[in-house]
């Protein structure tokens, strides 16, 4: 089992005959994801590097049975695209587009509401299922099969996390980067609730960082509902105030949304933190126990 | 992006917004004329107030009331080209390189009144509070009911029934309300439409004669709208920035400067954060935050390098990448020609891992340059720690 996608998801790509577009859907279907189409407006019934191309994302669930979407598009474009996509009734929207302005992200997670869809995004490096699915950015050989979900506002810290845990024979059950945006689709909350319903997840890395609240209120969450344990870290320890560290998402405003605050919560609700990034791995390891390696 | 006040005012008065009257001067004789034109249309005295893109200029001596003539054009005099620090400039401070020239009002009252994106509820919120001219954050603190609260459903705007109920809860008197509700709603709209993140008008101060006015004005705009927005940009005062971080946004870097002496270079916002918390775990400081971003090219890697090398503070440089969408090899070229370019005398530690990385090393290796290579982050750290002490 794995959260959201397996091997029989089949994605198609919006913004596919973009250079970005098209280099991930190749790497996507190298790895074994089903690629079964891309939407480019005004190219639709071509073919691009082996893939159909259609105009509208409806032409494209119509033609090839499509349940999930990747979205490529340019920021300014990328919040209608989601919305197409949900309107389409695609059910996992995955929307790796930085920089989207955050009125557009304010309609566009509205009219989310109004539809079956989830959204994993924007902003973010996408979701992988170990040796069965991945839609996303993520370089796919870091990863292998395992007990461990992962979820994380970051990409880069998000394979940091994994490579720890490959390297020391621990796989991956799924590993989903939510994003760094203030507005997001998925929070940690959702995928944090979706593992611990998973039989083949016996534990969860939670990486969050400074800015808003999420990770309070998975910190909420996991002191009530969650069964299995969860290992913890802040990004932002050190950041200034005030100052927009990279993510349009991760900015101390008015006091709030410290790492302290977020340490502080976490620990509240026995998630193992890590004081250092490069203690993931090691406390996975302990957390496991001897069920480690598998 | 941040604006000055004199500017924010401009955009909220073409919304229908009340501000007092008022004009931008640089010089003396600007700040003079400006005042004149004032007290000859009445004003009893005006306000010579500090442009600088921080909060507390009050406190800190760069907003100053003068009742005549002479004594404005002093106060112009002895505000431009002060050194103002407050508590949100650090202790550098800020050179005032501009004033706003304003009337004074009969003050009655001073409100508060600011809209921001709430990040839960994934839509903006018009915040009202009758605590005016104090720090919201303190309110919120101390005393969280005392800010009243609208929330905007998206595709709408502020509807005149919300700002009214906003407008009775603050306590103003009926024949204020319908200049009120015009007053917030040209507020929300101009809001929506600059694709702002930030708006505060604090005080939003009620005059004894009745009248309503944006006494201060902040604004933010969504860095990621600017785009649609040419006009807007041409707001940006580069002067109130750090110049080397004027210098990173030009390749669309993200740096950001700090105070200790170990640069860092990383892939990434997440991992750039936690690089620079594991420096300090290992004993040290950062002296930066940079991310060149997932899709950096060499030239980009080059010109960051170019930055964190012209911050004198910098000891020693940590670059840690995760290569995903940025290959190793990709960055290992960069950096070998920036070595090259900047005849780089520092110690550099590398750590690198993820795509491409055996065809990066062989770069590193070949390039005959010293760098120091690290495993893992921890050992990367340290290195780079002990380095910079050295």
């Amino acid at each position: 089992m794995s959260i959201l996608v397996d091997k029989s998801t089949r994605v198609i790509v919006q913004g596919l005959t973009g250079r970005e577009g098209t280099f991930h859907a190749k790497a996507c279907a190298e790895y074994g994801t089903k690629i079964v189409g891309g939407v480019t407006p005004g190219k639709g019934g071509t073919t691009h590097e082996g893939f159909p191309v259609f105009n509208t994302v409806q032409e494209a669930v119509d033609k090839t049975g499509a349940d999930a979407s990747v979205i490529f598009v340019p920021p300014p474009f990328a919040a209608d695209a989601i919305m197409e996509a949900a309107d389409a009734e695609i059910e996992l929207i995955i929307c790796i587009t930085e920089g989207i302005p955050v009125l557009d992200m304010v309609r566009a997670w509205e009219f989310l509401q109004t539809r079956r869809a989830r959204l994993i995004g924007p902003n973010c490096p996408g979701i992988i299922s170990p040796g069965k699915c991945k839609i996303g950015i993520m370089p796919g050989h870091i990863h292998r099969e395992g007990p461990i979900g992962i979820v994380s506002r970051s990409g880069t810290l998000t394979y940091e996390a994994v490579h720890q845990l490959t390297t020391r024979g621990i796989g991956q059950s799924t590993a989903i980067g939510i994003g760094g945006d203030p507005i997001i689709g998925t929070n940690f909350t959702d995928a944090l609730d979706l593992f611990n319903r998973d039989p083949q997840t016996e534990a969860v890395v939670m990486i969050g960082e400074i800015g808003g609240n999420a990770e309070e209120a998975a910190a909420e969450f996991v002191k009530a509902r969650m069964k299995k344990p969860v290992i913890g870290f802040i990004a932002g320890q050190t950041a200034p105030p005030g100052r927009r560290m990279g993510h349009a998402g991760a900015i101390i405003s008015g006091g709030h949304g410290t790492a302290e605050e977020k340490i502080k919560a976490m620990q509240a609700a026995e998630i193992r933190m890590c004081k250092s990034p490069a203690d993931i791995g090691e406390t996975v390891v302990a957390a496991l126990g001897a069920k480690a390696i598998a | 992006m941040k604006i000055h006040e004199y500017q924010a005012k401009a955009i909220l008065k073409k919304y229908g917004v009340a501000v007092p009257r008022g004009e931008m001067a640089e010089s003396r004789d600007e700040a003079e004329a400006a005042a004149k034109k004032l007290f000859d249309a009445g004003a009893s005295g005006v306000v010579v107030k500090a442009q600088i893109h921080a909060g507390g200029r009050g406190k800190g001596g760069g907003v100053k009331i003068a009742k005549s003539l002479e004594e404005a054009a002093d106060l112009a005099t002895k505000i431009l080209g002060m050194t103002l620090v407050t508590h949100q400039t650090g202790p550098e401070g800020r050179v005032v390189r501009r004033l706003l020239i304003e009337e004074t009002l009969p003050i009655e009252k001073e409100l508060y009144l600011g809209i921001v994106i709430d990040r839960g509820e994934a839509k903006p919120v018009f915040m009202a509070s009758q605590a005016g001219g104090m720090e919201i954050e303190e309110v919120a603190a101390e005393n969280p009911e005392a800010i009243l609260k609208e929330y905007i459903t998206p595709g709408m705007g502020l509807e005149a029934f919300q700002a009214r109920k906003l407008a009775f809860r603050l306590g103003l008197k009926p024949p204020q309300i319908n200049q009120a509700v015009q007053f917030m709603t040209g507020l929300y709209t101009a809001f929506q439409q600059t694709d702002s993140s930030l708006m505060e008008i604090n005080p939003f101060v009620t005059c004894t004669e009745g009248r309503l006015f944006a006494l201060d004005a902040k604004i933010n705009f969504d860095d990621n709208a600017l785009s649609r927005h040419p006009e807007l940009k041409e707001l940006r005062d580069v002067t109130e920035e750090d110049p080397l971080e004027v210098e990173a946004s030009k390749y669309s870097l993200n740096y950001i400067k700090l105070d200790g002496n170990v640069g860092c270079m990383v892939n990434g916002a997440g991992l750039a954060m936690a690089t620079m918390d594991i420096i300090k775990y290992a004993g040290g400081m950062p002296a930066n935050f940079l991310d060149v971003g997932g899709g950096a090219n060499a030239e980009q890697v080059t010109h960051a390098f170019e930055i964190l090398l012209s911050d004198q503070n910098v000891k020693a440089v940590l670059i840690n990448i995760f290569g995903g969408i940025l290959r190793v090899d990709t960055l290992a070229r960069g950096v070998v020609e920036a070595a090259n370019k900047t005849r780089i005398q520092l110690p550099v530690v590398l750590r690198l891992e993820g795509t491409n990385v055996e065809q990066g090393r062989e770069i590193l290796k070949e390039s005959g340059l010293n760098f120091i290579v690290a495993e893992t982050m921890k050992d990367a750290a340290e290195k780079v720690v002990a380095a910079a002490r050295s």
